[in-house]
């Protein structure tokens, strides 16, 4: 069975000005991404592992290289075309969560869909479904300082699901989660992974390396490896296969 | 376009949202035009109301009445010299003018001798000794007992007609009709009240006494002649040119002017009173609209001001919309609507506590209620909206460049 393709890099580089002198945080990455990939991004700090996903999710663009997202060049469209690939194509999940302060959970996942110009009422049900979905039914009304570290992921990670995009990015999703946190959402990758979707991880943390099924390193810049993992089904901690 | 429709709708939502969120603060943003407005509506609320009540009582005076009036000019006055309408200038108009009727002759006791007493109670009104034609041409009526006739006026009887106030200023107990009060030290019967018309400008219409005209002559006595004023209305309003001609003529002649002297005499007809009243509205607005729109500017600049700081504040959260797929367009409309939105609050508030000043004030000072014209809502809420929009446009702009990864790494 032939793997689609929905990303592919070529030659990517990402150049930075520091004073009087150049320096690439990313340079020469050719990667293809493909459907239902669950890939894991690892590297010391400074490797460049945010900076690709920023280029991956068109938050940023390469000083150099190719990007072609399903199929499309994404160097050549303008900022409403990247609003949009943005908007449909992408699910975004920050370390520190990046929900906006003063609106609810409900309202925060509703929020991609005004930029698809849903109504309301179809806005208000899918993200309370999205929300459903992630565990947080009964918190739809709370506003982010009302929910914990791992409820407020939980709430971006539903923002992001909600547009149903093509791939979900997560920048060291549970950097700032404790560990029986962590687990959950690993959980909820897991499940999101077995139900068909692309997912990519950048962590430091070698457990959540291990469950994902490819993971490539990245040093100075540079992609070191890019190898399948032989992923050990480890049990989950009891309680949260019920829960997700 | 459905579409800009639906973006409007929903970035009028978030800007309500956004507004509430900090109440205190958006009040205080929008405080110059709240100030602005209100200012603009309380000034024009007093004028309309003014003018509106000048103008009934120009339309009750008849548009065909005409005053003349002596006339001093600057440069005689300094010398000591006063033109003067006499008895004289009145018996010429009315016997020789034609197409003129109602000929009323006014004139007005002055100095320390015009003082009305009653039964120890005295009081300096306005005291005025006229025909009985004045009652249609000023439209002052009895309300009880009469006014003076031909035959009161022809015997120099005693008689007088009381403004309203005066019941109350001389403390007059029971019917007045039938008492007497003493004018300059004479005796006058009292024969009729004038119907009540109000204060203007807290100037109490209602303060006087009219008595007939040759007793009031008589009263004035011997030494000069008194300056009269002499009413008179015109028989065909199409003629008013003409008759205004005729009366110049034969009171320069009367007065034997020299040939380039100017009048010593004013002709003025209702009409013109009310065009001069007019104008002064009409340039006192203009003054005034001047300063609303300065004090619209520095609002409008105190907006732009608290706007800017607000998409600093804001950096992150904008940055966050733009991950999640708003469109510059999205974020500018986002941040212009915010603007009108809080400019047409502030409007709206400026609108409700105007109306109450303008209405304070009419009560305060005793000037007609106050009205406002469906216009001053209009571009009060059109300026504040242009406001918002004009001073929305920079902060706005800023918030739609911001570029996305800066935004969202903004600390
Ligand atoms: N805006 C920028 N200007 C200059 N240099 C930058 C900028 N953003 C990132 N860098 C540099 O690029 C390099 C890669 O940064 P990046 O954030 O991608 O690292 P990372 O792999 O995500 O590290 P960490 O694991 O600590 O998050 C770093 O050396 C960083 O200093
Ligand atoms: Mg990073």
């Amino acid at each position: 069975m032939s793997k689609q393709t929905i990303i592919e890099l070529r030659g990517i580089a990402k150049h930075y000005m520091m004073g009087s002198e150049g320096f690439y945080a990313l340079n020469g990455i050719d990667l293809d991404i493909y459907l239902n990939d669950y890939m894991a991004v690892v590297g010391s700090s400074g490797s460049g592992k945010s900076t690709l996903m920023n280029l991956l999710g068109c938050l940023d663009y390469p000083t150099a290289g190719a990007y072609k997202l399903k199929g499309t060049d994404v160097a050549t469209l303008d900022e409403n075309a990247l609003a949009g690939i943005r908007n449909r194509e992408i699910g975004f999940i920050f370390q520190n969560f990046n929900l906006l302060p003063r609106a609810t959970a409900l309202q925060n996942v509703m929020q991609p869909l005004i930029y698809r110009g849903l109504a309301l009422a179809e806005r208000k049900q899918r993200a309370s479904d999205a929300l459903a979905m992630v565990g947080l039914q009964d918190r739809m009304t709370h506003v982010p300082n009302q929910l914990s570290g791992g409820q407020r992921q939980r709430v971006a990670i539903a923002r992001a699901l909600v547009t149903e995009p093509a791939i979900l990015l997560a920048d060291e999703p549970t950097g700032n989660l404790d560990s029986s946190t962590t687990i959950e959402i690993m959980a909820l990758f897991d499940q999101l992974h077995n139900d068909g979707q692309t997912l990519i991880v950048v962590t430091h943390e070698q457990e959540i390396a291990e469950r994902c099924h490819r993971v490539i390193t990245l040093k100075d810049g540079h992609l070191m490896s890019d190898h399948a993992n032989q992923v050990s089904v480890k049990p989950l901690v009891s309680g949260i296969a019920t829960h997700v | 376009m459905s579409n800009l429709k639906f973006k409007l709708v929903e970035g009028t939502r978030s800007a309500a949202l956004s507004i509430f969120a900090h109440g205190f603060r958006s009040f205080l943003t929008t405080l110059g035009i709240i100030i602005g407005v209100a200012s603009v509506i309380a000034v024009v609320s007093v004028v309309q109301g003014f003018s509106a009540n000048i103008s009934q009582q120009f339309d009750g005076m008849g548009t065909n009445v005409v005053n003349i009036e002596s006339y001093t000019p600057r440069k005689e006055r300094l010398q000591g010299v006063r033109a003067k309408l006499t008895y004289d200038d009145y018996l010429q108009i009315k016997y020789r003018v034609p197409g003129v009727s109602d000929v009323t002759p006014t004139v007005r006791m002055w100095g320390s001798n015009a003082v009305i007493t009653y039964r120890g109670q005295s009081s300096s009104s306005m005291i005025v000794g006229t025909a009985s034609t004045y009652q249609k041409l000023n439209t002052v009526y009895p309300e009880r007992g009469r006014f003076f006739n031909l035959s009161d006026d022809k015997s120099r009887r005693r008689v007088a007609v009381l403004g309203s106030s005066i019941m109350s200023k001389l403390d007059i107990k029971g019917d007045p009709i039938g008492q007497h009060v003493a004018v300059s030290g004479e005796w006058f019967k009292v024969i009729g009240i004038a119907e009540k018309r109000g204060k203007l400008f807290g100037f109490d219409q209602d303060d006087f006494i009219l008595l007939p005209f040759s007793t009031t002559r008589a009263l004035l006595g011997g030494a000069e002649e008194p300056d009269i004023t002499i009413s008179l209305q015109v028989d065909e309003p199409s003629q008013l040119g003409q008759v205004k001609q005729h009366i110049k003529n034969l009171l320069r002649r009367n007065h034997k002017l020299d040939k380039d002297a100017d009048d010593d005499f004013e002709i003025a007809t209702a009409d013109q009173m009310l065009d001069t009243f007019d104008e002064i509205i009409g340039s006192t607005t203009l003054v005034l609209g001047g300063i609303v729109g300065i004090s619209l500017l520095v609002g409008g600049i105190g907006i732009m001001n608290i706007m800017l700081v607000s998409v600093t504040e804001r950096t992150r959260e904008i940055g966050i919309q733009k991950a999640l797929g708003a469109t510059r367009f999205d974020i500018l409309l986002q941040f212009l609507i915010e603007a009108v939105f809080l400019c047409l609050l502030g409007g709206l508030i400026g609108l409700i506590l105007g109306f109450g000043a303008g209405s304070l004030i009419s009560n305060l000072t005793g000037l007609p209620s106050a009205t406002v014209p469906a216009w001053a809502i209009i571009l009060s809420f059109g300026f504040s909206a242009g406001i918002g929009l004009i001073f929305g446009i920079i902060p706005a702009a800023k918030a739609a460049n911001l570029d996305p990864i800066d935004a969202l790494r903004y600390e």
